[in-house]
């Protein structure tokens, strides 16, 4: 027995020896391999007397797991060392600068931003958003809205036309949004409440006033909407707009042709160095017209203004962007300068949501 | 519309501060430009006497004054000719501005000798372009030595300047401006001055005026001008007119001319009624009233000739034209300073009649401004006596008989009022009392009992048609501020979602192309009209009439000539190789079916999709189409677009490469968009460096779900799959070169539907080994057994339809 136990000794210490798994694995065909030692004891149990068999195959077993055992332990280490060997090798500069994502660099343009953030507030109050073609017919840009041809408001539209056709008549680029008004009344029967976002025209150019802009146009028509409802639709859109918990407003008494009563709404706002503040009563900036749908124009839809009546208001969409944004200049908007895109834009992933904010 | 505060109260009865009065005029729809008072710059100025005058010891020109500014008498050095001993005038101490030289009097020494302020000119203090010498005041002036000048002079009136709505002609002249203010609460109006309390004058006259005044007119025109009034005064002594007069003219920014040009502008501003004044002496046989004739011209008095006359009303004596009623006088027949006699013109012109003329020769004058707009039809009478009042006042002279050719309009307007509609319309609760009573305020008379009124409108309210606009009057009146905020109803507990698939596919394409690493741009719908030739447009009727400038003359076929522009300029700021995109409309023709939204996008340089530009990992390649390609695909997909449905074939529009773009298409008929390498004469035509790639997605030409596809319910459907691993075969075939890749693939795919998952083309080679004309391309495909793991001879079968299927399509072989 003791040889059994010299021979254990004699592979622990082979095992321990061997510095590479090669060597390692000739212990272990040594030992264990069908040639090895240890295998051959275990062959040579069938010759012993039956009752010797039992102890003397317990004592080889026991040598068999030890030495099996220690080669696996050894295995593992030699292992882990030769890893550890290899990664002392592998070495990155991690401070190396990558790519950037496209996702990260492209941008979302202020307007289409405000545009979805309108949609937004608004969807939410039960307004559909209703569209219309920029190349209008005179008739839905002025004539149906209570304009007609030589009222001196047509000439304050500065607007743009295209040549006269054979018959006379000659299209126009929408100075409003107000065409949609028209559009949606003649399709739809109330109530309606709609809002109207999109591209007007006016042949005019300076710091505040560019040929091309963006209105956003509102309609509410049914049977009792007043301009209470009215002062409060925009009350509570300026106050998710601009994501305060209180505005200032101002209504002021005015004329469009397509409304009566008229009105003008100034917010109120204040300047802390360059940032303007929204709230309070210290200055006043112009930011819509409204009023209650005029008669004419109800009539000019075939609906009846005893029945039926309700409001209208046309706002401007860059200059509600450059008054949460602080974009001092409109000209800019349609200038497409990359610096001015990567700074006023907005990221891919920035949709406004009511939940997640405008 | 301007007016001074002083003016204003000619007619308002008031103790309102300057500030309220300011703050109603907004409110009530009249709205405050601009204020300004001349007091406020030239407060400091003071009267004072000079008592002493020498010859300064070492200049020829200037002189030592000793002047006495009412508290002290400082030194002055004075180099004005006319300073003198005794001269009563205007001092600036030292510490004044002096706004007609810009300058901040100091201390200083002039030559030696110190001077303590400044005796001015009238062009010092910016009264006037007089700058001869120093200012000299009368006798009743050196009583008020020390009183502030402006205080003397009655300068410290603020003029206010207002913005009138079209809509609003009465309040083109001060009076109705202080009617509106009275209504609203800001004091009583006035009696009204009608001219006739003055007992210089009557109907009759002191003789018969040896002008006849005549309306000639077809029936059908008599619209045009339907009443020329007026009067002829003899003996008048013209020259300028007295200080006050010229001080208000001066004020709104008139030039005063004459007293009896300043009278009519006067009147014209005070009470929104246009007149004209002819030199008596001038007029050959009968003045008229007609419309022009082809070939007829005259010379108006702001200097300039005017033809083509025909269709407009003008006024004529026997020779020549004499003006254009209601817009602008003649330069030969009006009053001079040697005028003697005169008739006053008082005449009502058809607004739109005035609006077309005015707008044909483009001529801006105040009288058309208020006869375009409307002015109070009763007011010819009025007119004329107010003008002959004044003239008799400050021009002297006797007046004949009040000449009355033909009849004022009179509108008559009456209005059936419901008093609660004002309720209705605004949700402000008024009794009918308040209702009658601000409608009665400003000017309309309401007859009825209840609610149920029959309301008067008043002449000179032309802008009052109906109930709404009597609800637009009592509201702005009693104020806007009354109206309380009420929510509107809430037509659902959750808000339902209100946006179309298009408007989806226009929010989602945009961020889809941003996701691509672009920077939405968002440029002029209008471009050039070369632009937009070279881009499939330049269409006469898309053609604007009155652009703004010749390179916004064309509205776009294509987003691309915008997107270009702003690469440009970009690349010229030093920005290197923009992406750039755009959604927005395109324009084929005029019609509302031929406004398209295009989604675009362009690349350029190195911008790829995985980088651009140089980078220690590998420098970015030029972009090529499949970049492009990509992009509208990606795109498309985000779209929910199954983009294997589509076709591609290679007849992309001139602005791209021939070789190097393709067009998408669903069907024959419907493009989808187009991609590719744009030509390298529209780069260099944009002044760029290639390469430049672009996707050009038409988003109107999507398919929208169909209503019968449109499920109810929003799930997916169970999902099948299956544990069995698939099976990969690769096959390379030899094909010509001209045979498109999408050929094979949509071969080998179809060769069993079921079974064959996807294939992916992983080589594409040419080379001499493989022969002139020829191309390999190598597939893998993935095969996916459904109920039970292949065999080898099942997957033997299907590489063999593969193959054949591959063959046939193509002509192709397999590559052994």
């Amino acid at each position: 027995m003791s040889e059994l136990l010299t021979l254990e000794q004699e592979f622990l210490s082979a095992i321990e020896a061997a510095n590479d798994l090669p060597t390692l694995d000739e212990v272990r065909v040594s030992a264990l391999g069908k040639k090895g030692k240890i295998s051959a004891l275990m062959q040579g149990l069938g010759k012993l007397a039956p009752e010797d068999r039992k102890t003397h195959g317990q004592a080889i077993n026991a040598v068999k797991q030890s030495v099996a055992g220690a080669i696996e332990e050894r295995k593992t280490r030699l292992e882990r060392d030769a890893l550890n060997i290899r990664l002392q090798t592998e070495r990155e500069d991690v401070t190396l600068p990558v790519r950037g994502a496209p996702v990260n660099q492209g941008r979302i343009h202020p307007i289409s931003q405000v545009w979805e953030e309108i949609t937004e507030i608004f969807a939410d109050l039960g307004f559909a958003m209703a569209e219309g073609p920029h190349i209008e017919t005179d008739e839905n840009n002025f004539t149906k809205l209570n304009i007609p041809a030589e009222h001196p408001a047509r000439q304050e539209h500065d607007t743009f036309y295209f040549n006269e056709k054979e018959d006379g008549s000659r299209r126009v680029l929408r100075t409003h949004t107000s065409p949609v008004q028209i559009r949606t009344m003649e399709q739809e029967k109330p109530p309606i409440r709609i809002i109207a976002p999109g591209r007007v025209y006016r042949c005019d150019s300076d710091q505040t006033h560019t040929p091309m802009f963006h209105q956003v146009e509102g309609l509410v028509i049914d049977k009792e909407t007043h301009m209470g409802h009215l002062k409060w639709v925009l009350e509570e859109f300026c106050k998710a707009f601009f994501e305060v918990d209180d505005v200032t407003m101002r209504f002021r008494a005015s004329h469009f042709p397509f409304t009566e009563p008229s009105a003008e709404v100034d917010i109120g706002y204040s300047k802390k160095g360059d940032e303007l503040l929204i709230g309070g009563d210290e200055n006043w900036l112009e930011i819509l017209g409204c009023g209650m749908v005029h008669p004419n124009v109800l009539t000019n839809v075939g609906l009846d203004p005893e029945v039926y009546q309700g409001f209208a208001f046309g706002m401007g969409i860059d200059r509600l962007a450059m008054l949460k944004y602080g974009m001092p200049d409109l000209r800019a908007f349609f200038a497409g300068d990359m610096r001015w895109l990567k700074h006023y834009g907005f990221s891919v992933l920035n949709t406004p949501t009511i939940a997640g904010g405008l | 519309m301007k007016f001074t505060l002083n003016w204003l109260k000619d007619h308002l009865q008031t103790d309102a501060s300057l500030e309220d009065i300011l703050a109603k005029l907004t409110l009530i729809g009249l709205e405050v430009e601009e204020v300004t008072n001349p007091a406020e710059s030239l407060g400091t100025f003071v009267i004072a006497k000079i008592e002493r005058a020498e010859k300064h010891p070492d200049a020829d020109k200037l002189q030592v004054c000793t002047v006495n500014n009412g508290s002290e008498k400082l030194q002055v050095v004075c180099g004005a000719p006319n300073a003198k001993a005794g001269l009563i005038g205007v001092f600036a101490p030292v510490g004044t501005y002096v706004p007609g030289i810009d300058f901040t009097l100091t201390k200083a020494k002039i030559r030696g000798v110190e001077s303590f302020g400044m005796m001015c000119s009238e062009s010092e203090l910016q009264l006037s372009e007089d700058h001869e010498g120093i200012i000299e005041l009368d006798e009743i002036a050196a009583k008020q030595i020390g009183t502030k000048y402006v205080d003397y002079k009655g300068l410290d009136d603020p003029t206010i300047e207002i913005a009138i709505t079209p809509n609003r002609p009465d309040c083109l002249g001060v009076r109705g401006i202080a009617r509106d203010l009275a209504a609203a609460g800001l004091g009583t109006l006035k009696d009204e001055d009608t001219g006739l309390s003055n007992k210089g004058f009557s109907d009759n006259g002191d003789f018969k005026s040896s002008i006849a005044i005549k309306l000639d007119f077809k029936k059908q025109d008599t619209h045009i001008c339907p009443a020329f009034w007026g009067r002829m005064i003899k003996g008048v002594k013209n020259g300028p007119s007295p200080a006050w007069l010229q001080q208000r003219l001066k004020a709104i920014g008139l030039r005063p001319i004459n007293a009896l040009v300043d009278i009519t502008n006067y009147i014209s501003y005070d009470r929104a009624r246009p007149l004209h004044v002819y030199d008596a002496d001038k007029l050959t046989g009968t003045v008229s009233a007609r419309l022009g004739k082809q070939g007829e011209e005259f010379l108006a008095l702001d200097g300039k000739e005017y033809k083509e006359l025909d269709g407009a009303c003008v006024i004529a004596d026997d020779k020549n034209i004499l003006g254009l009623g209601g817009i602008i006088g003649g330069e030969n027949e009006g009053s001079k300073a040697d005028t003697t006699n005169v008739l006053i013109e008082s005449a009502y012109f058809d607004p739109i009649q005035i609006a077309m003329t005015g707008r044909k020769l483009g001529i801006i004058s105040d009288a058309r401004y208020r006869f375009e707009r409307g002015i109070d039809p009763q007011s010819v009478e009025l007119g004329v006596n107010l003008a002959t009042k004044m003239i008799l006042e400050l021009c002297g002279g006797e007046a004949s008989e009040l000449i009355k050719t033909g009849t004022p309009p009179n509108p008559d307007m009456t209005i059936k009022f419901d008093l609660q509609l004002v309720t209705r319309l605004t949700g402000v609760t008024l009794s009918n009392k308040e209702v009658t009573q601000t409608l009665t305020a400003l000017g309309f008379s309401v007859k009825g009992k209840d609610q149920n009124v029959t309301v008067s409108v008043p002449t000179w309210r032309p802008d009052i048609g109906g109930p709404a606009d009597l609800v637009e009057e009592v509201i702005r009146i009693i104020g806007l501020d009354k109206v309380t905020p009420t929510p509107l109803s809430r037509p659902h507990g959750i808000a339902r979602p209100v946006l179309t698939d298009k408007q989806k596919h226009v929010r989602r394409a945009k961020r889809a192309l941003a996701a691509r690493g672009a920077l939405e741009a968002i440029t002029w719908s209008f471009i050039t009209q070369q632009e937009a030739k070279q881009f499939g447009g330049g269409a006469q009727e898309l053609e604007l009439a009155n652009p703004i400038s010749a390179d916004m003359s064309d509205m776009r076929p294509s987003l691309l000539p915008g997107l270009l522009n702003a690469a440009t300029r970009n690349i010229a700021r030093g920005q290197t190789d923009p992406a750039l995109m755009e959604v927005g409309q395109v324009y084929l023709n005029d019609e509302e079916g031929g406004q398209y939204n295009h989604a675009t996008m362009i690349r350029c340089g190195t911008h790829n999709h995985h980088g651009q530009g140089r980078h220690w990992s590998g420098t970015a390649k030029p972009v090529t189409l499949f970049e492009a390609k990509a992009d509208a695909f990606a795109l498309l997909e985000q779209l929910g677009m199954n983009v294997e449905n589509l076709q591609i074939t290679t007849d992309a529009p001139d602005w791209y490469h021939p070789g190097r773009s393709g067009v998408l298409r669903l069907g024959p008929k419907n493009i989808i968009g187009t991609f590719g390498e744009l030509h390298p004469a529209i780069i260099t035509a944009f002044d760029m460096k290639g390469p430049i790639v672009a996707c050009e997605i038409n988003l109107d030409a999507l398919p929208s779900p169909k209503a019968s596809k449109k499920k109810k319910s929003r799930s997916k459907g169970a999902m099948q799959i299956t544990d069995l691993q698939p099976v990969t075969r690769d096959f390379a075939f030899v094909v010509d070169s001209d045979v498109p890749a999408s050929t094979l693939i949509k071969a080998a795919s179809g060769a069993d539907k079921k079974l064959i998952t996807n294939i992916s083309l992983f080589d594409v080679f040419e080379g001499p080994s493989l022969g002139e004309g020829k191309k390999s391309l190598a597939i893998e495909a993935t095969l996916q057994p459904k109920t039970q793991t292949f065999t080898d001879e099942e997957i033997e079968a299907i590489a063999d339809k593969i193959i054949a299927a591959v063959q046939k399509a193509t002509d192709g072989e397999i590559r052994s």
